[in-house]
């Protein structure tokens, strides 16, 4: 190195570069970067010393607070059972009828089963259960497996065509597709189902047909049956579209609506709160 | 030691970095070749099966992960909306994994068995016709192309190479037991069952005759965080 040369106007050092006669300073770097340089490395030590850091050839150093996010999250969880534990064994203890004739739980359910609701219901039923072609309404009084709050809940808690064992599961014949019926048959027992839905007494010849074929489960008067899932025919609510057409093809060949089983996927806590807001959407007897 | 030695000498200065550098590396990677594994061990998780795998490649393909993560995080929020966070495990047939740095769309993580076959289909033929909120574009094309899947033993082997065990077995009978799966008949799919179980067989798209694009990604998207069982997962073992 040379010998050190330093600007005679500032007095700082110069870095012996020229060009063109004005030399480079070599100015030391600003205190304050320097102090920040400092309080970064004090702090990264601390930071080793107290959380999880260096990986060993078979573990890792816990750090002197033994954190997990893991663990925090778990405990976090804990503190927000044991603060609604006063809730919950109620909503335990309690069936969801009498739940329901709680106030107190009553409103408590009915904000919970509006989240409940909106993240796990609402992509097929709707908002508000308003549903959709193939996805049951939830706000009127007509109901495939019934509409009390235990039937409700039921319905909520096995699915339906579900993986529960006991899951509600009902199943309409194929009746064009696997020939029960030919075309003449199907588009008379679909008049007759219209005529029924419509409030008149409609054809005795289809009338043979339906008490044979569709009875069943629909009931004598097509007001369906919940205990069998059959539909109630005339309400003039058509879940697969209403016309003839569409009811032909839903005697041809059926199609047949999936609500997964919310048991295991929900605590029975949430399944009551979500069975009471449901219930309360419009049409709950 | 002056700054200046390393400033006007580049051999020092080459030898230095060297050291720097090597310490930040050999600390991040050693202890992944030490350690016996990062991964938790759980119950239930297996190699995916052929549609599954197909389903899986569409995903991909469709860059699905763009909008939507596979990754529940450990924290209250999340642990409420989806449940339980994603475990290592969950993703260890992933090549390349899912989990995706954005939400535009909720999490995937556990979505397997949340929504029927048919809101799948209809959702992603159209998903304004179901949710009408949903910012989401249409996949209709996915329920109009016939899935290619000629080669999907081949895709079974490569994945072997990365360290998936899939058996002679599975790569055997690979397109059998995709077509299998998408029939929709319990019984024909018994076997995809005992090879590949909680598989979820089904008419997905509920086009029979046919198999689909649609029918393999809801296939996979119904399987989707249902593998580890976790009433035998102990959390407490690999709190981290």
């Amino acid at each position: 190195m040379a010998t050190v040369e330093r600007d005679p106007l500032t007095g700082t050092e110069t870095t012996g570069h020229e060009w063109d006669g004005i030399k480079e300073l070599n100015s030391p770097i600003p205190r304050w970067w320097v102090f920040t340089l400092w309080v970064c490395i004090v702090w990264g030590i601390g930071y080793v010393i107290v959380y999880p850091a260096w990986p060993s050839l078979s573990d890792y150093t816990r750090g002197f607070f033994g954190y997990s996010s893991r663990a925090e999250l778990a405990s976090e969880l804990a503190q927000v059972k044991a603060s609604r534990a006063g809730w919950l064994k109620r909503f335990e203890e309690a069936s969801v009828v009498d739940v329901a004739k709680d106030n107190e739980l009553l409103n408590y359910a009915m904000a919970g089963g509006r989240v409940i609701f909106a993240d796990n219901c609402a992509p097929c039923h709707g908002s508000g259960g308003a549903g959709a072609k193939g996805y049951p309404v939830l706000a009127d009084d007509d109901w495939l497996w019934g509409g009390t709050l235990e039937q409700v809940h039921e319905t909520i808690r096995v699915g339906v065509r579900g993986t529960h064992d006991d899951t509600r599961d009902s199943s309409m014949p194929k009746f064009g597709v696997d020939e029960a019926l030919d075309k003449a048959q199907i588009a008379a027992v679909a008049d007759y189902v219209l005529a029924l839905a419509g409030g008149s007494a409609g054809d005795a010849a289809a009338k043979e047909i339906y008490v044979e074929q569709c009875e069943g489960c629909h009931g004598e008067d097509g007001k369906g049956l919940h205990e069998s899932g059959g539909p109630n025919l005339t309400d003039g609510i058509w879940l697969y579209g209403e016309g003839r057409d569409a009811v032909m093809a839903q005697i041809n060949n059926p199609k047949h609506g999936v609500m997964p089983t919310w048991e295991g996927r929900l605590d029975g806590v949430s399944i009551k709160q979500v069975a009471i807001y449901v219930h309360s959407l419009g049409g709950g007897q | 030691m002056k700054h200046a030695v390393f400033e006007t000498n580049v051999v020092i200065l080459t030898v230095a970095i060297l050291i720097t550098v090597s310490i930040g590396g050999l600390v991040q990677l050693v202890p992944l070749y030490t350690m016996e594994s990062t991964i938790e061990k759980v119950d239930g998780m297996r190699p995916y099966s052929p549609l599954e795998l197909a389903g899986r490649n569409i995903y991909v393909r469709e860059g699905c992960y763009l909008c939507h993560s596979q990754m529940i995080r450990p924290f209250r929020d999340e642990a409420e909306r989806y449940g339980h966070y994603s475990l290592a495990a969950e993703s260890m047939y992933d090549h390349p994994f899912q989990w995706g740095s954005k939400r535009t769309g909720p999490d995937l993580a556990r979505v397997g068995g949340k929504y029927s076959n048919d809101l799948h289909a209809a959702h992603l033929i159209d998903p304004r016709s179901v949710v009408p909120e949903s910012i989401m574009p249409g996949y209709p094309f996915l329920a109009e192309n016939d899935l290619e899947f000629d080669d999907i033993a081949e895709h079974l082997k490569t994945l072997r190479v990365v360290g998936t065990p899939y058996s002679d077995d599975q790569v055997a009978n690979a397109a059998a037991d995709l077509k299998a799966q998408a029939s929709g008949d319990e019984d024909e799919a018994e076997a995809v069952l005992t090879r590949y179980p909680k598989a979820a067989v089904g008419n997905f798209d509920g086009d029979l005759a046919r198999i689909t694009e649609l029918d393999a990604l809801i296939a996979y998207m119904q399987m989707l965080g249902r593998l580890v069982d976790f009433t035998t997962y102990q959390p407490e073992k690999d709190y981290r």
